[in-house]
């Protein structure tokens, strides 16, 4: 039953690959995020007994919350894919940056590409095993990588040189990070959860410190975690908006179970508080440098991509505190997953109308497309933490377990810098919502319909209702389960 | 079975400088095999006789996709991009050579603290294997042409493989399969992508992808 999450996916993904109907193709696509959706649906209302023992996948509450945050963004993806491809799939198209004409991927690749991407986020978050969990990860790098380039010119085949090249050497780190944890169980532990939890008193110290660190750097690189994060703003910045959103939305998230899986078997084996600091550490200078890169920054899909390196930060400094602000950070993942993907939706429709991705050359978005503009509005407001959206909910919560901890050189720090980066946003989205408009050029200004369609809207608001609804009221069995997820790595 | 561990790690290091040392494209590839070939076989003489038949095959496999298919890849894609060897490295090729003469005693000196625990076969495993890894780091970093970064990345697995091999005989066969694919795939997949910058740009100088920055 379990593994059906990965192979429905895989296989439509296959049958895209060859069928030569667009159609049909496109309804494929649709299909396997529904299908993803129900079976996810499924296994939380009617939960399984906990993972098998020498099982080599399982779900327990932390990988059940991170798929569901894939399979609802994939979800909404789909929509909107199946009417972008609609308009700029299989044909010549303007490169809006330069004015060239370039041809797509074709859009098979692409739409396989998405369903693999799918299934191999699938399988990162149901691995029980630390060895299937790598192959996982990686193979999320190698179907994403020709998503990234779907936009065949030199930009985006930059951006898809750097994530694969440096996104495989992290991988790779994280695989040696394996090994040791393995020389950690001398060679007799394998590396499956459950066994290197219930045998971590046993394992090795240095060598499980000398693993965490592989773990971290490798999975790290993945996530977006300074200083690694370089490939992160080009690939998403060249990518177009729907794989932007899943790899900031759902990718990142994946790589960081990752790392939570290492942390848990640290706690477990007594050195969580090497682990935590760490965490606490690369958390923080995550969101630094996505700060200073915030506060000049002129391209707007680049903010939004340093704003997913300040969450991955966030994320990891709440983990790494443990108690309240680990349940925090789990709710945290959720709401930035639900609020990114929906403002990367929303870009994608200010790049087709104003044609750059200059934030200063787009003025009045309110009035010229209100729905649009409103919307990146709310997601602006959602995703730097305003009240009421869910952003500011999770990250109150998380602030008030650092507090908890007593770590107020932390708790000023992470204050400080979640102002900071309000402001920087706050300078560079407030003048595209509201800024005058351009003064008419003399040429005839080219003729676009400025209303959004259907495909891009209707994903668009229902994300935005739910990062909104998580912030109004959170149901009494979401918190459970979000605190069993956070659970295992010592919250409460 | 010490004897030939060692010889066959020696091999692997030895190995290692001519990589740092030289520039044609075409020798790089040839030692890509000779170290697949090295790792193969030193996964066999960790065991003792008779091998188990999951020991033979997984050598084998390895022998194939590492020793074979990837080189195949690498050199297609040679032909494809038009490119013989690395004209202007950033850090030359004696110096290359010295950093990793450095870089091997560094790899000595890490594991004299985690020594108490290893159950690996030969004294020089560890060391061998870290050593192999950073040369292939080192070839991504210090090198300017795409593909000899591919044949670094390929370098560098070959090392993470090495520390793997010593765990074979326990580790589930699964995930060195599973390790195996990717690698297979992500060479592949990184030889499309140069295929493409060769068509789009006329050069595969990765220091000339720099468009993007803040």
């Amino acid at each position: 039953m379990l593994i059906n999450i990965v192979l429905i996916p895989a296989l439509l993904g296959l049958i895209a690959l060859v069928i030569p109907w667009k159609k049909i193709r496109r309804g494929l696509l649709i299909t396997g995020g529904i299908t993803h959706a129900i079976i996810i649906a499924c296994l939380a209302v009617y939960p399984k007994s906990p993972v098998a023992s020498g099982a080599w996948i399982g779900l327990d509450s932390a990988g059940l919350l991170f798929l569901s945050i894939t399979s609802i963004l994939f979800l909404a993806v789909s929509v909107y894919t199946t009417g972008y491809l609609g308009r700029e799939g299989d044909r010549k198209v303007l490169d809006s940056v330069e004015g060239f004409l370039f041809r797509n991927e074709p859009e098979a690749i692409f739409i396989a590409c998405l369903l693999f991407f799918l299934a191999s986020m699938s399988l990162v978050c149901i691995s029980h095993d630390m060895g299937l969990l790598w192959v996982a990860v990686e193979a999320t790098t190698l179907a994403s990588a020709p998503l990234i380039s779907f936009h065949r010119h030199h930009r985006s085949l930059e951006a898809t040189w750097k994530y694969l090249l440096i996104c495989s050497v992290g991988i790779a780190l994280a695989l040696l990070g394996n090994y040791f944890l393995a020389y950690a169980g001398h060679g007799k532990i394998h590396l499956r959860f459950d066994d290197l939890i219930s045998g971590a008193t046993s394992l090795d110290h240095a060598w499980l410190k000398a693993s965490f660190l592989m773990l971290l750097v490798g999975y790290g690189t993945k996530m977006g975690l300074a200083p690694m994060h370089t490939w992160l703003p080009d690939a998403h910045s060249e990518a177009p908006s729907m794989v932007s959103a899943l790899l900031s939305g759902a990718l990142l998230n994946c790589a960081f179970l990752g790392i939570f899986r290492a942390h848990c078997v640290l706690t477990a084996a007594g050195l969580g508080r090497f682990s935590g600091e760490l965490l606490v550490f690369f958390g923080m200078l995550s969101m630094a440098v996505a700060a200073a890169f915030l506060i000049r920054q002129t391209d707007y899909k680049r903010m939004l991509a340093y704003s997913s390196i300040e969450h991955m930060g966030i994320l990891s400094l709440g983990v790494g505190i443990g108690g309240l602000a680990g349940t925090g950070a789990m709710l945290h993942a959720v709401n930035h997953s639900l609020a990114k993907g929906m403002l990367f939706l929303v870009s994608s429709h200010l790049l087709f109308i104003y044609g750059t991705k200059k934030a200063g050359d787009v003025r009045h978005a309110l009035k010229k497309t209100p729905l649009t503009g409103v919307l990146w509005l709310v997601g602006f407001l959602a995703i730097t933490g305003a009240p009421p959206f869910g952003l500011f909910l999770s990250e109150i919560t998380i602030l008030k377990g650092i507090l908890d901890s007593g770590r107020w050189a932390v708790a000023v720090g992470y204050l400080l810098i979640l102002a900071i980066i309000f402001i920087a946003m706050a300078r560079i989205v407030l003048p595209m919502a509201f800024g005058l408009p351009e003064r008419e050029t003399s040429s005839a200004p080219p003729v676009k319909d400025y209303r959004e369609p259907v495909w891009l809207a209707g994903p668009a608001i229902a994300l935005a209702a739910a990062v909104l609804a998580m912030g109004l009221y959170i149901p009494a069995f979401v918190w459970k389960f979000i605190g069993q997820a956070a659970f295992i790595a010592g919250g409460n | 079975m010490n004897t030939w561990t060692d010889i066959f790690i020696l091999v692997l290091v030895l190995a290692d400088f001519r990589l740092l040392a030289t520039s044609r494209l075409a020798a790089v590839i040839e030692t890509t095999v000779l170290q697949a070939v090295a790792l193969s076989a030193f996964m066999l003489t960790l065991a003792e006789k008779p091998w188990p038949l999951l020991l033979i095959f997984l050598s084998l496999i390895t022998l194939t996709v590492k020793g074979a298919i990837l080189p195949w890849l690498l050199r297609r894609a040679m032909r494809e991009a038009g490119v013989q060897r690395e004209i202007e490295p950033i850090i030359g090729y004696s110096a290359s050579v010295l950093i990793g003469m450095i870089l091997l005693g560094l790899s000595f000196i890490i594991f004299i603290p985690l020594k108490a625990s290893v159950s690996a076969g030969s004294a020089f495993l560890l060391p061998g294997a870290l050593f192999t890894t950073l040369t292939g780091l080192m070839m991504i970093v210090s090198r300017k042409n795409a593909l000899t970064q591919v044949a670094g990345y390929l370098v560098m697995e070959n090392g993470v493989y090495a520390f793997g091999a010593a765990l074979a005989v326990e580790e589930p066969l699964l995930v060195e399969m599973g390790v195996l694919l990717d690698v297979f795939v992500a060479v592949f997949v990184m030889g499309i992508t140069v295929y493409q910058i060769s068509r789009e740009f006329d050069h595969i100088d990765t220091d000339r992808l720099s468009e993007l920055k803040d």
